[in-house]
C-alpha cells in the first residue's frame, strides 16, 4: 500500500516542505497537501467592525471579505504547492485553530511534514514557534521537521552547562 | 446643519455651553427650586419636569428625580444592550429614537434640553456624515486599492517592511478618513496585499484592527469621539490637532514596537510571491481631493468658521465626479452617509443626558478627577479606558464629556486617549460585545480570546502611558489655548 503522506503548508515556509516531499516519499506516495486558514484574521475584523456601535449594515462587515479573499488565497497556494510538487496529489483546505487542525488531519497517516517557523537563526527550541511546537507534541503519526532554509551552524548551539 | 463654532466654556460656570444646574446649593434645595442660590449664576431657573408638569408643583422631587434617573437609566441601557444585540436586524436607531422620544414625553429630559443636545450634536453629526461619505468615494476612486498596490510593490516580499507600510498606511487613513475607513475599507486591502505577498496576513490585519483606535487620536476628524470632544472642548481644528500630534505618534511607535515582538514567528516566516509588477495608478484627482480637504480644515479654523465645510466640500466634489462618472449613485451616497447611525448618535446622545442631568453627573462627579497635572490626565485617561471596555467608548464619551470640560481641554483630550486606545483590550472593542459575539459565535471559529487579549495587555497600557505623557508635554509647550 503506498505511503500516506501529509504536508503542511503555510505561507513564507511551505517550499521547504513540498521540496522535503519529494526527496523523502516515493513517487507513488500518496500525498496529500494541507493549508488551515487561521479563523482568527476574519474573526478579528469581524471584532473590530462589532466594535463600531451603531454602525449597523452587516453587509459592510469587512470580516465576510476576508474569508472569500481568505479561501481564494489559499486555493492559488496550494496551486503553487501542487505545481512544485509536481506529482499527483490531494488539496485540503481546513479553517479554524491551525495547530488543532493540522494534528487532526494528521491522524491515521504515516508520515507529517512541517517547517520550523521561529527563530531560525539558531539551533535550539526557539525554531519552533507556537503552533509547530504543538503540533510536533501532539501529532499522532511520524513527523518529518525540516528547516525553510539551510540550517544554522553548530556553532549557534548554546555552550553545554559546566559539570557539577 | 449648524455650522459654527461653539463658544469656549467657561469653567467652573458652565458645562460644554449649557446651562448650570445647581442640584445641591443648599438644604431642602432639590430640583425643581426655582432659582439657583450659586453667587455666580444667581437668577437663572431651572426644573425638573415629570408628567408634564413642572417639579416645583410635586410635593416629592426627589422621588421625581429618582425616577427619572431611573427611567433613563434602563432606557439608556437598553438602548446600548440592543446597539449591541441588534434584534431582528434592526438599525440601532430603531430602538434609540424612541427611547428619546418616551424621555422627552416623559418629562425625564425637558424638550428645551433635548434641542440643546440635538443642536449641539447636530454639526457633529453632519461632519461625521461628510466624512463617512467622502472615505467611501475615495474608495470608489480607487484609492485603497492604490494604496494596497504600492505597499504591495514597496515590501518587496518583505513582511517586516509590509508592516511598517501597514502602519503608514493605516495611521494616515484613519486619521485623515476616520477609522470607519480603516476598519471597513483598508483591512480587506491589507489582507488581499499579503495574501498576494505570500505573507502570513494575521500581523497586518491585527494591526488595521489596532490602529483604528490607537491611530484615530490625531484629528477631529479620526473618530466621533473626537468630534464629540473637539465640540466640548473649544479648541480650534489646528490646536487640537497640535496637542493630539506627539501622543498620536507615541502611541503608534509603542504599537510598532509591540507588534514587532509579538509577531515575530509570523513577520520571520518571510513571504513567496514575487513582488514588483506594474506601477499602481495613481487615483490623482481623490488625493489631490483629499489634501485640498485637509487644507481646507486648516483654512477655515483660522478664519473661524466651522471646518465641517471643509469635509463638505471634500466630499460634493468626489460625489459630482462620482456621479458624472457613473461611479456611484445618489443612493449610494445616501448609504454611505449611514442616516440611520447618524439618528442613532443624536438619539444615544439625548438618552445619555438625560442620565447624565439626572443625577450620574453628581455620582460620577466624585470619580472624576479635576485639574490637568499628569497624574489626574493619567487618572481620567484610565477611567475613560476602564467606562469604554464595559460597554462602548461613544457612551463612555458622552458620559465623561460634560464631567470634564470644567476642567479645560487638557482633560477632554485625556478622556479621548483612554476612550480611543482604550477598546485595543478586547477584540471586538468592549465587553459587552465581546460577551454577545462569544454568545452567538460559540462553535464558529472566533479570535483566540487569550492570544487577543494578551496583545491587548501588552499594547494597551503602554501606548496609553505613553500617549499621556506626551499629552502632558504637549499641553506643557503649547498651551490648552
Amino acid at each position: 500500500m503506498p505511503m500516506s503522506v501529509v504536508v503542511w503548508i503555510v505561507e513564507g515556509t511551505w517550499p521547504a516542505c513540498v521540496d522535503a516531499a519529494r526527496a523523502h516519499t516515493s513517487t507513488d506516495a500518496d500525498v496529500a497537501l494541507l493549508h488551515v486558514t487561521p479563523a482568527d484574521v476574519p474573526g478579528a475584523a469581524h471584532g473590530a467592525f462589532a466594535g463600531l456601535l451603531g454602525r449597523g449594515h452587516r453587509e459592510r462587515d469587512p470580516g465576510t471579505r476576508l474569508e472569500h479573499l481568505a479561501a481564494a488565497s489559499a486555493q492559488e497556494l496550494l496551486q503553487s504547492a501542487a505545481d512544485r510538487l509536481g506529482r499527483p496529489c490531494t488539496r485540503t483546505e481546513r479553517t479554524g485553530r491551525v495547530e488543532r487542525e493540522v494534528v487532526a488531519a494528521a491522524e491515521g497517516r504515516d508520515l507529517l511534514i512541517l517547517a520550523r517557523d521561529g527563530d531560525r537563526t539558531h539551533l535550539g527550541p526557539h525554531s519552533l514557534g507556537p503552533a509547530s511546537r504543538f503540533v510536533v507534541d501532539h501529532a499522532p503519526c511520524p513527523v518529518l521537521l525540516v528547516w525553510p532554509e539551510a540550517s544554522p551552524g553548530l556553532s549557534t548551539m548554546p555552550p553545554p552547562p559546566p559539570r557539577p | 446643519m449648524t455650522l459654527r463654532q461653539r463658544p469656549r466654556p467657561i469653567a467652573g460656570l458652565t458645562r460644554n455651553g449649557r446651562r448650570v444646574r445647581c442640584r445641591k446649593s443648599s438644604a431642602g434645595v432639590t430640583p425643581g427650586a426655582a432659582t439657583c442660590v450659586c453667587p455666580l449664576v444667581r437668577g437663572i431657573s431651572f426644573g425638573v419636569t415629570w408628567g408634564g408638569s413642572s417639579a416645583t408643583d410635586r410635593k416629592d422631587p426627589i422621588l421625581n428625580t429618582q425616577l427619572a434617573e431611573t427611567l433613563s437609566a434602563v432606557l439608556l441601557v437598553l438602548v446600548l444592550v440592543c446597539a449591541v444585540v441588534r434584534p431582528f436586524g434592526w438599525p440601532e436607531a430603531v430602538v434609540a429614537v424612541p427611547a428619546a422620544g418616551l424621555l422627552i414625553a416623559t418629562g425625564a429630559i425637558s424638550l428645551d434640553d433635548a434641542l440643546d443636545e440635538v443642536q449641539r450634536l447636530g454639526p457633529v453629526v453632519g461632519f461625521l456624515a461628510a466624512v463617512l461619505v467622502l472615505a467611501q468615494l475615495c474608495d470608489d476612486e480607487g484609492l485603497f486599492q492604490a494604496c494596497g498596490a504600492w505597499m504591495a510593490r514597496t515590501a518587496a516580499g518583505r513582511p517586516r517592511r509590509l508592516l511598517a507600510l501597514v502602519f503608514m498606511a493605516a495611521s494616515a487613513i484613519t486619521a485623515v478618513l476616520s477609522l470607519d475607513a480603516t476598519v471597513v475599507l483598508l483591512t480587506p486591502v491589507v489582507f488581499a496585499t499579503a495574501a498576494r505577498l505570500g505573507a502570513r496576513p494575521r500581523p497586518h490585519v491585527y494591526a488595521c484592527t489596532h490602529l483604528s483606535n490607537t491611530a484615530s487620536l490625531l484629528l477631529p476628524v479620526s473618530n466621533l469621539t473626537n468630534l464629540l470632544a473637539f465640540a466640548a472642548s473649544g479648541l480650534s481644528f489646528t490646536r487640537f490637532a497640535a496637542l493630539m500630534a506627539l501622543p498620536w505618534v507615541a502611541a503608534i511607535a509603542v504599537e510598532y514596537v509591540v507588534f514587532r515582538r509579538f509577531f515575530a514567528s509570523d513577520l520571520d516566516a518571510g513571504a513567496q510571491a514575487p513582488a514588483g509588477g506594474e506601477p499602481p495608478r495613481l487615483p490623482m484627482f481623490a488625493l489631490v481631493t483629499v489634501a485640498c480637504t485637509l487644507a481646507g480644515f486648516v483654512l477655515t479654523s483660522v478664519v473661524g468658521v466651522d471646518p465641517a465645510w471643509a469635509a463638505l466640500g471634500g466630499a460634493l466634489a468626489l460625489a459630482v465626479r462620482g456621479l458624472l462618472r457613473r461611479r456611484t449613485t445618489p443612493r449610494a451616497l445616501l448609504g454611505a452617509a449611514s442616516v440611520p447611525f447618524l439618528a442613532f448618535v443624536l438619539a444615544l446622545g439625548v438618552v445619555v443626558r438625560a442620565v447624565v442631568d439626572n443625577g450620574l453627573d453628581e455620582a460620577l462627579g466624585h470619580l472624576v478627577p479635576e485639574g490637568s497635572g499628569l497624574w489626574e490626565l493619567l487618572a481620567l485617561a484610565g477611567l475613560a479606558a476602564v467606562l469604554a471596555n464595559v460597554i462602548n467608548n461613544l457612551p463612555a464619551v458622552l458620559v465623561l464629556l460634560p464631567l470634564t470640560a470644567p476642567s479645560g481641554p487638557g482633560a477632554v483630550l485625556a478622556v479621548l486617549l483612554g476612550v480611543n486606545i482604550g477598546p485595543n483590550l478586547t477584540y471586538a472593542g468592549s465587553l459587552a460585545t465581546l460577551l454577545w459575539r462569544r454568545i452567538v459565535h460559540a462553535h464558529e471559529g472566533e479570535v483566540e480570546l487569550k492570544e487577543f487579549t494578551r496583545l491587548g495587555v501588552y499594547a494597551v497600557p503602554a501606548s496609553l502611558g505613553a500617549a499621556v505623557l506626551a499629552l502632558w508635554g504637549s499641553l506643557a509647550v503649547i498651551g490648552g489655548g
